[in-house]
């Protein structure tokens, strides 16, 4: 039976959605494609499923309202080949070369081909571009970049992007939304993704979601570090879900040190400071990247592409690694910081291009660009490791796709260049959706009743075991706590084997403690305590597959340096980690080949010399 | 570091337990430099974990955390603790339900939202393969500032028509509105001021202009309004008066 005549599938055949064993346990959503996650990826799919196939039912389900989603956290802008003296190759190379050739060269490919024109639809969707005086679209340098190519929307780039695809998402009524649902658990029957478990955040109660197909867009895990520019809501909870029914964390190791942090709030101050200009200097005054292969010095206020403040983030937060252990750096009460001078630029210029930097920096810091030197240290951005996905944003779990930070599709390898990841969600957002519609059509049979609907109960039975446990000693804020504390002592710039194997240790006792963790909170509404216990749970499986691929990686690459491996060793490592869950045990460590099609792994040189 | 004693007054409501609203004292120590919601964070950790707000980018560009401060509506991640002496009476934002503590139904915005048809109606279709839409910074000059809301709903907060006349569209969706409707782009003005220029649009306002007083972004939504009343009211000249000028 159909549960409305008018809904149709994209074959056309009668699909049948209802599902009584487990409406008996749960209230039953239903949609042909569920996505858990509102922000830019998620948006984009949703609105390219709207587009694709109007009859589908899109469930779009999100633990916060979509214009919360973190992306509009994004400041610089999102990279897309445009102008007559930029190529696709040249975007190719830049973010193979910047991912220390661990990124797929397929998937890459694909980025860079789909970037220009999902640029251009945001923009005929409305966003807000910054432009030339002759009304084209304006680019800015970024790190690590050939070529000017960055489309920006002044210093509020994701801000604008995720509200331009919230705002156009509007008028498709066949995008449901589900605001404030925290998703807990994935449903699998018969090696297939069927949906998920979720909680209704203003009532407390857990609904069932089923679906013929599910993406997650539920963005990256930053907040297992106690200095990040995260929001409070990226907590991993998209990868852990993942991670759980089974689906391999791909590259975890690799987190991104952003150079330019405020040091006492950790807020970020875009690469676009240093791309319109401005330059980083030690106590001494020096401009100190040269000293660490990113020389010689280019003149101050003429940013020069692909070297000093232009060279890529892990190259740069390394540098201040290096300098601060010889003692370079400015000690301030936050520790040691190194100064972002823009003083140069002038005040027309900073408010024009970057006036949400200038408003964060004298707001948080006392600190007017305009007249002072920001003091800034690196601070933790970035995953580019994530749920294992395919070129296709595919999983390895037929019926489950991903899409955005969450995801690995391997564009980002071992290192992100700046504003390749505002185009990744757009790009991979969007194919998450078609190959979600592929996967429709190829007319998948109906879940088992019976197995939906004890998957179903056994979700809520967990929730309900964690609301009953009583008397216990562990709470969330601490052991969220020693979580933070870990991660930062042995999962930072620097790493060594011994810091990571105390790290995995810790963190599996942490995991073990976490069984006994005891809400304060036991009521139904809007109950955070219980969410953020959730959360950390997912960020305790992601913080271990994080430093347990970081353990079996002997070799320093891009983000993930170590010191007692501290070369690039492509004879062992030229190849993906994928965790794999193992319950309470350690996650297992497996590896994959790196997809290279046309660029052999070389030298990644940002000296001014290079070219 | 210095730190002090900071004394918050929370507005404490769970509809499970509570037939009304209550106020608890919560004392801690906290440095100078901190934000309101530092504080609270600092005492869901240590003190209370049953407390519940919304929270997330702690840069003011979420929009999550709108409280009302003192009596006035605010981003709790951008108010300083010293700007404020005494006791801080933190609340949830006016004219809004309160689901739980400092947590707001919002379900009345969202829906006005989406009626104002806040996206791009484009004159004729136009193919990605054409390329950008040409836009000068003039002509971008002319809408950005409307685009700059954040969707806080600090404006709904701090509109007394709003808080009288439920019904009224409100600040921030009249804005996006004027946003597209001045933008080159677009050709939708007309199916926008079905909503805008009804009599729940912009004419409930009576310009208090406390919106523009309010706005974290600078937005200035009382502008918006101004100008949407000028506009909407050439149109009725145009229509009742000059019928052929109609276009």
């Amino acid at each position: 039976m159909n549960s409305s005549p008018n809904r149709r599938t994209p074959t056309g055949s009668g699909v049948n959605y209802r599902n009584a064993e487990v409406e008996r346990i749960l209230e039953t959503l239903h949609a042909d494609v569920a996505i858990l996650g509102a922000g830019g990826a998620g948006l984009r799919a949703a609105i390219a499923l709207a587009q694709e196939s109007p009859a589908l039912r899109i469930a779009l389900v999100s633990k916060v309202y979509p214009m919360r989603s973190h992306t509009c956290a994004a400041e610089g802008g999102a990279a897309g080949v445009i102008k007559g003296d930029d190529s696709l190759e040249h975007h190719f190379n830049d973010t193979v070369g910047g991912g220390d050739w661990l990124c797929d060269q397929d998937a890459v490919d694909y980025l860079v081909r789909e970037a220009p024109r999902e640029l251009i639809q945001l923009e005929h969707w409305g966003c807000p571009w910054s432009r030339e005086p002759d009304g084209s679209v304006a680019v800015r340098p970024f790190g690590g970049m050939k070529k000017q190519r960055t489309w920006f929307a002044a210093d509020k780039s994701g801000f604008h992007i995720l509200h331009t695809l919230f705002q156009t998402s509007l008028q498709f009524p066949s995008i449901e939304r589900y605001d404030e649902y925290y998703a807990t658990d994935l449903i699998v029957d018969d090696g297939r993704c069927r949906g998920f478990t979720a909680i209704e955040m203003r009532s407390g109660q857990m609904k069932c979601f089923l679906a013929r197909a599910v993406i997650i867009a539920s963005g990256g895990a930053g907040r297992m570090f106690p200095f990040t520019t995260n929001g409070a809501i990226k907590t991993g909870d998209g990868m852990a879900l993942a991670y759980r029914a089974g689906v391999p964390l791909k590259d975890m190791e690799f987190v991104q040190y952003h150079p330019t942090g405020l040091p006492n709030t950790g807020t970020l101050l875009t690469e676009a400071c240093r791309g319109e200009g401005g330059v980083l200097l030690n106590r001494h005054g020096r401009r100190f990247l040269q000293d660490y292969g990113m020389g010689p010095e280019t003149p101050l206020g003429k940013a020069v592409l692909k070297t000093m403040e232009l060279g890529p983030r892990d190259r740069v937060s390394q540098a201040f690694w290096h300098d601060q252990r010889k003692g370079n750096m400015v000690g301030t009460q936050w520790g040691d910081c190194m100064l972002l001078d823009m003083r140069h630029l002038g005040e027309k210029k900073i408010d024009e291009r970057l006036p949400l930097v200038r408003d964060m920096a004298i707001s948080y810091l006392g600190v007017d660009p305009v007249t002072d030197p920001v003091p800034v240290r690196p601070v933790v951005h970035y995953m580019m490791g994530g749920i294992d996905t395919d070129i296709r944003a595919a999983t390895p779990l037929p019926g489950l796709f991903a899409a955005g930070e969450c995801a690995c599709v391997s564009i980002n390898g071992a290192n992100r260049l700046g504003s390749n990841s505002l185009t990744e969600l757009l790009v991979f957002g969007r194919r998450a959706a078609l190959s979600a519609l592929e996967f429709l059509d190829s007319s998948p049979a109906a879940g088992n009743a019976g197995v939906l609907a004890a998957r179903a109960g056994e979700a809520q039975a967990r929730l309900r075991e964690l609301f009953g446990r009583s008397g216990e000693t562990e709470t969330v804020a601490g052991l969220r706590r020693e979580l933070t504390t870990t991660m930062e002592e042995h999962a930072g710039i620097y790493r060594s084997g011994e810091g990571l194997a105390e790290a995995c240790a810790t963190l599996a006792d942490l995991r073990r403690r976490y069984r006994s963790v005891t809400l304060h909170d036991k009521t139904n509404v809007y109950n955070t305590d219980l969410l953020q216990a959730l959360e950390l749970g997912c960020m305790l499986d992601c913080a271990e597959a994080v430093t347990a691929s970081a353990l079996a990686r002997r070799e320093s690459r891009g983000a993930h340096q170590r010191l007692d491996f501290t070369e690039r060793d492509d004879a062992n490592f030229l190849r993906h980690s994928l965790a794999c869950y193992r319950g309470d045990e350690a996650p297992a460590i497996d590896y994959r080949d790196v997809v290279i099609t046309r660029s052999p792994p070389g030298v990644r040189d940002y000296s001014g010399e290079q070219k | 570091m210095s730190q002090r004693l900071v004394e918050l007054e929370v507005l404490r409501f769970n509809p499970e337990t509570d037939a009304e609203p209550t106020f608890q004292r919560y004392a801690v120590e906290c440095p100078e430099e901190w934000v309101v919601l530092d504080a609270l964070n600092h005492i869901k950790e240590t003190v209370d974990p049953t407390l519940s707000y919304r929270w997330s980018c702690h840069m003011a560009v979420c929009g999550s955390c709108g409280m009302m401060i003192n009596g006035e509506p605010k981003l709790s991640c951008k108010s300083f603790l010293r700007d404020y002496e005494g006791v801080i009476r933190v609340e949830p934002l006016a004219h809004f339900p309160i689901q739980r503590d400092l947590v707001t139904v919002i379900d009345d915005f969202v829906t006005k939202l989406k009626r104002v048809k806040p996206y791009l109606v484009a004159g004729e279709a136009r193919p990605v393969e054409a390329g950008e839409y040409r836009q000068t910074p003039a002509q971008l000059k002319t809408y950005k500032q409307y685009t700059l809301c954040i969707n806080c709903m600090l404006c709904y907060a701090a509109c007394p028509e709003y808080g009288l006349e439920p019904k009224f569209i409100g600040p921030a969706a009249i804005s996006l509105a004027h946003r597209y409707n001045l933008d080159s782009r677009d050709a939708g003005r007309e199916a926008r001021q079905q909503e805008i220029a009804a009599t729940e649009g912009v004419w409930e306002c009576s310009f208090v202009g406390a919106c523009s007083e309010v706005c974290p972004e600078h937005v200035d939504p009382a502008g918006a309004l101004q100008q949407v009343k000028i506009k909407s009211t050439l149109d009725w000249f145009r229509e009742h008066l000059m019928p052929w000028r109609r276009t």
